[in-house]
């Protein structure tokens, strides 16, 4: 039998049976919301499940008690005793059902016609005696003639995870008898047979505590694999077209956790399918390709896994799910004026709330998403929100590490052992090696290492250890997820391991520098540490991270970039993305020679476009940067490098397009930084004649920020800027309101012609609003893209 | 109802600990400090395959530290998924209490008061009955 049917039969059983007690409880309470809640659960993810495996006729089941226990919910209907017992009829079918499946068999079906009959608000007295008797007859009919049902014999078990977590237990405790043993065997100086006897002991237990470890950890592949198919089934059903994109499935979790995330994950991407990517048409207007994106990534960070589910599709609109949540009755209208964005985005997880305008049989009852926060929170994770509407929709499901096995580092410092997860390690190096240097500095000291400064934080000293540190530590240098370089000084480094990690109780983890506990062969419990704790908690993280503002918090996370610092030839300190740069090369002045209307050296058999602000003629010898994007290559005059550092992108953009993109901040001084962009561009010829490039209208252009910021923006994407009120038989491309006064131009003022309107603030004002944050580039040029790329 | 007691020693006093709470008591001998931590863990150490927070009982109470060089007993109890041992200076003797326990006569030192959730009578003398989670909180912890 099919995988996924064999799955969805064990878990509909296991829900049945956890479900029972609430039913019971609900009989007696109809009113408990609470239960009320749970049982729609239940029913909302048996009917998904069978959506999608082609059970039509639990589905229906499962829908027409969905749709009535959505009008209890929404106050439409009172519980009353027929209601109860038409769902409790139900509920027991499906049950019924599900062993019918199992066992191959069928099932009369104009039995489900009374139960549905039975749901019916109008339904009389001895309609409901009719469904009960129609209840009571089924089980009858479940066990036909020779008793209990035939059961097959599934190929795949479900074990209690107490009773995995003993069995693994068990093996680490016959490795760590193993390892005395060994001790126990060299002392006694045992003759060779003994040795090989007890060699191919110690291959057996490491290969069965291999196993073991494997059957707790899954790759999430297990759910990503059945992603294609669901999504397929889905945008054919609802005639959307869907382009899936998947990374991370190897990524390897707690099976327990796989279990917990399957029904959040595939409820998000039947929501992001149904409710968030468009019908082709609309994106077709909306200048978007027809096809819509949906990404699902997973990835480590720290102790934590996370799972990203994003679309471009027309997201979630904050103001929307407010005049809902009012509606509802589930918030005050005094306290929805002092909402944020992004806590008007978390109500989407309130129970009973949904922004699709109809219900279909996909989603759309709002249950989606409060499911989705429940079985999260219940395993300690986090459900981040981030929307943009018109834009698309980006979920982030945030799981802890509850069990994982990281390729670690153990170090030592000031006595005691560490490990350090492998992944955040850049390099090891000894601190007396060559090309390093320990330069003391305010009591502290700074690494440099092949010109590379970085902070050194000393391992032993941060732990207070009782140990003295070595005269000469070893450095290891690592980059914690989204932070900045820095070396950890410590005393030894011992060895790579495979290591078991577990999560600390909460007063260790409240330290801030461990991610988990880890017990190696020896049998002393080591900690994991952290990299980004000891980053913020010895004070070399670049940015503290910063939770407690939400308007900090909303920005996205800044990643640093290598960044080569010079002294450029005129004497001014200038920087330049390290990515670019291919190398730096000495050269004698005599190669660079002004031809064919341009400065150009020839080197090493090639001709290369040399830029720079001093004359060749005045020096003996040039050093040149080497700039290159994998085709273009220029040559860049400079007169020394300074160093290598890692900085955040641009503080602020230039004015106007050349050859500096803006301005870094490097130790509080401003520095320039060059665009290579627009280097490589001038090397490569420049941009296409005007004529050929499409026409960008701005209206509203006389403010300065129209022209001076959005302009030179605008032509750096690739068009031609009209300002104001063009010549009238002019047909721009695209036309973009700046909204800086005049009146507001129409889609159809604009004669068809697609209208990008930009606004002040970075919320929209309102539910219709799709303008554009006129300081989201990414935004804007998207929009400008989709113009482009339907012209060509 | 019956309900069993464990009778242990802390900080030089007789106290109850309800057995259901308790899953058994180990002999620990070396702890694994944890840096930067909150005094009262005193560190981990390993039962079996498994990783034991380590509690000084005394550092909980706010009573000073315990001398962890010799071989400790502990009560290794289970609080959010998590498995402590509490270090006892002595494990005395499991009892069976027909009466549920008393709430406290008496005005305790801060220490102790956040500990005790009531008081139990064995042969005639009061003892207190201990919370293990508020040991486990520590000092810190606001008072439940």
């Amino acid at each position: 039998m099919d995988d996924l049917l064999q799955e969805f039969l064990a878990e509909t059983r296991e829900m049945l049976a956890a479900i029972s007690g609430e039913i019971i409880a609900w009989e007696t309470e109809p009113g408990d919301r609470a239960r009320l809640d749970s049982i729609f659960r239940f029913v909302h993810t048996v009917k998904g499940s069978c959506g999608f495996l082609d059970l039509p006729r639990l589905e229906r089941l499962s829908h027409a008690a969905e749709e009535a226990l959505a009008s209890v919910r929404g106050g439409e209907r009172q519980a009353d005793v027929p209601l109860v017992n038409a769902v409790l009829a139900i509920i027991d079918r499906i049950g019924e059902l599900t062993d019918a499946i199992e066992a191959g068999e069928s099932l009369p079906e104009e039995d489900d016609r009374r139960l549905l009959a039975a749901l019916a608000p109008t339904f009389s007295a001895s309609g409901a005696a009719e469904a009960a008797r129609a209840s009571q007859a089924a089980p009858s009919v479940a066990q036909p003639g020779s008793g209990a049902p035939i059961r097959t014999v599934s190929r795949s078990i479900r074990l209690p995870i107490d009773l995995l977590d003993r069995m693994m237990g068990g093996v680490s405790d016959m490795v760590l008898a193993r390892n005395e043993l060994a001790r126990k065997l060299r002392d006694s100086m045992a003759d060779g047979a003994v040795e090989a006897a007890f060699e191919r002991l110690s291959l057996c237990v490491a290969e069965m505590r291999d196993a073991i470890t494997r059957t707790r950890m899954q790759r999430i592949d297990h759910i990503f694999s059945a992603l294609p198919r669901m999504v397929r089934d889905l945008s054919a059903e609802l005639g959307k077209a869907v382009a899936l994109e998947i990374d991370g499935g190897d990524v390897e979790l707690d099976r327990e956790m796989i279990e917990m995330i399957r029904d959040p994950l595939t409820h998000i991407i039947r929501n992001a399918i149904d409710h968030g990517i468009e019908p082709p048409e609309d994106r077709r207007i909306a200048g978007k390709p027809a096809a819509g994106r949906l990404s699902v990534s997973a990835r480590q960070a720290g102790n934590q896994i996370l799972i990203e589910v994003m679309d471009d599709g027309r997201g979630i609109d904050g103001d929307r799910l407010v005049a809902r949540a009012i509606a509802a009755g589930v918030l005050a209208p005094e306290r929805a004026e002092s909402l944020n964005w992004a806590q008007k985005l978390a109500l989407v997880f309130e129970p009973g709330l949904s922004t699709a305008n109809a219900v279909s049989a996909i989603s759309g009852r709002g249950v989606g998403m409060d499911v989705v926060r429940s079985n999260v929170e219940r395993i300690g994770g986090l459900v981040d929100i981030e929307s943009r509407p018109s834009q698309g929709l980006r979920l982030t499901l945030r799981v802890p590490l509850t069990l994982t096995i990281i390729p670690a580092l153990t170090v030592s410092a000031a006595g005691q052992t560490f490990a350090i997860p492998r992944s955040a390690i850049e390099e090891i190096v000894r601190a007396s090696g060559d090309g390093v240097r320990l330069e003391p500095m305010g009591g502290v000291h700074i690494a440099a290492i092949r010109g590379r400064r970085m902070p050194v934080v000393p391992l032993g000293a941060l732990t207070r250890g009782p140990g003295r540190p070595a005269a000469s530590p070893t450095l290891v240098v690592l980059r914690p997820a989204g932070g900045a370089l820095f070396a950890l000084s410590v005393d030894a480094v011992h060895d790579h391991e495979e290591l078991v990690v577990k999560p600390a109780a909460p007063a260790v983890m409240a330290t801030g520098i461990y991610a988990g506990t880890t017990l190696p062969d020896n049998g002393r419990p080591m900690l994991l540490l952290d990299p980004a704790g000891i980053a913020v908690v010895s004070g070399v993280a670049s940015q503290p991270i910063a939770q407690s503002e939400p308007e900090a918090a909303a920005e996205e996370e800044t990643p640093l970039v290598q960044t080569l610092l010079f002294h450029d030839s005129d004497g001014v300190e200038r920087a330049i993305r390290l990515s670019v740069v291919e190398r730096i090369e000495e050269v004698p002045a005599s190669a660079a020679r002004f031809s064919a209307g341009r400065l150009r050296i020839a080197h090493n058999d090639q001709l290369l476009p040399l830029l720079g602000h001093a004359d060749p003629a005045e020096r003996t010898r040039l050093r040149v940067l080497r700039i290159s994007d994998g085709e273009t290559q220029l040559a860049y005059m400079i007169d020394e490098v300074i160093d290598i550092v890692a900085l955040p992108p641009l503080a602020d953009s230039a004015l106007r397009p050349g050859p500096v993109a803006g301005v870094v901040m490097v130790d509080g001084r401003q520095v320039e930084l060059l665009d290579p962009h627009w280097l490589l561009a001038d090397a490569a010829g420049g941009l296409p004649a005007p004529a050929a490039r499409p026409t960008c209208l701005l209206v509203a252009a006389e403010d300065r920020w129209t022209t001076e910021i959005l302009r030179p923006l605008v032509e750096a994407a690739g068009y031609r800027v009209v300002v104001g009120r063009g010549p009238a038989d002019m047909r721009p491309d695209i036309i973009i309101d700046s909204g800086g006064g005049g009146e507001p131009t129409g889609g159809e003022a604009s004669g068809g012609v697609p209208v990008v309107r930009l606004r002040a603030a970075p919320a929209p004002a309102n539910g219709n609003d799709d303008s554009i944050y006129r300081y989201d580039r990414v935004g804007l040029l998207a929009a400008l893209d989709g113009v482009a790329a339907v012209r060509r | 109802m019956e309900a069993l007691h464990l009778i242990v020693g802390i900080a030089g006093q007789r106290v109850a600990l309800a057995a259901r709470h308790v899953e058994s008591v180990v002999e620990i001998d070396s702890v694994t400090p944890v840096p930067l931590v909150v005094p009262h863990i005193a560190g981990l150490a390993a039962l079996r395959s498994r990783v034991l927070t380590i509690v000084d009982t005394l550092a909980a109470l706010d009573l000073g530290r315990m001398d962890l060089d010799d071989v400790m007993q502990a009560v290794i109890v289970t609080i959010d998924g998590h498995l402590y041992g509490l270090l006892v200076e002595e494990v005395e003797d499991v009892i069976s209490l027909a009466d549920a326990p008393s709430p406290v006569c008496a005005v305790l030192e801060p220490g102790w008061s956040r500990v005790a959730s009531g008081m139990v009578e064995i042969d005639g003398d009061a003892l207190l009955l201990i919370d293990p989670a508020a040991l486990v909180a520590g000092p810190g912890a606001m008072a439940a």
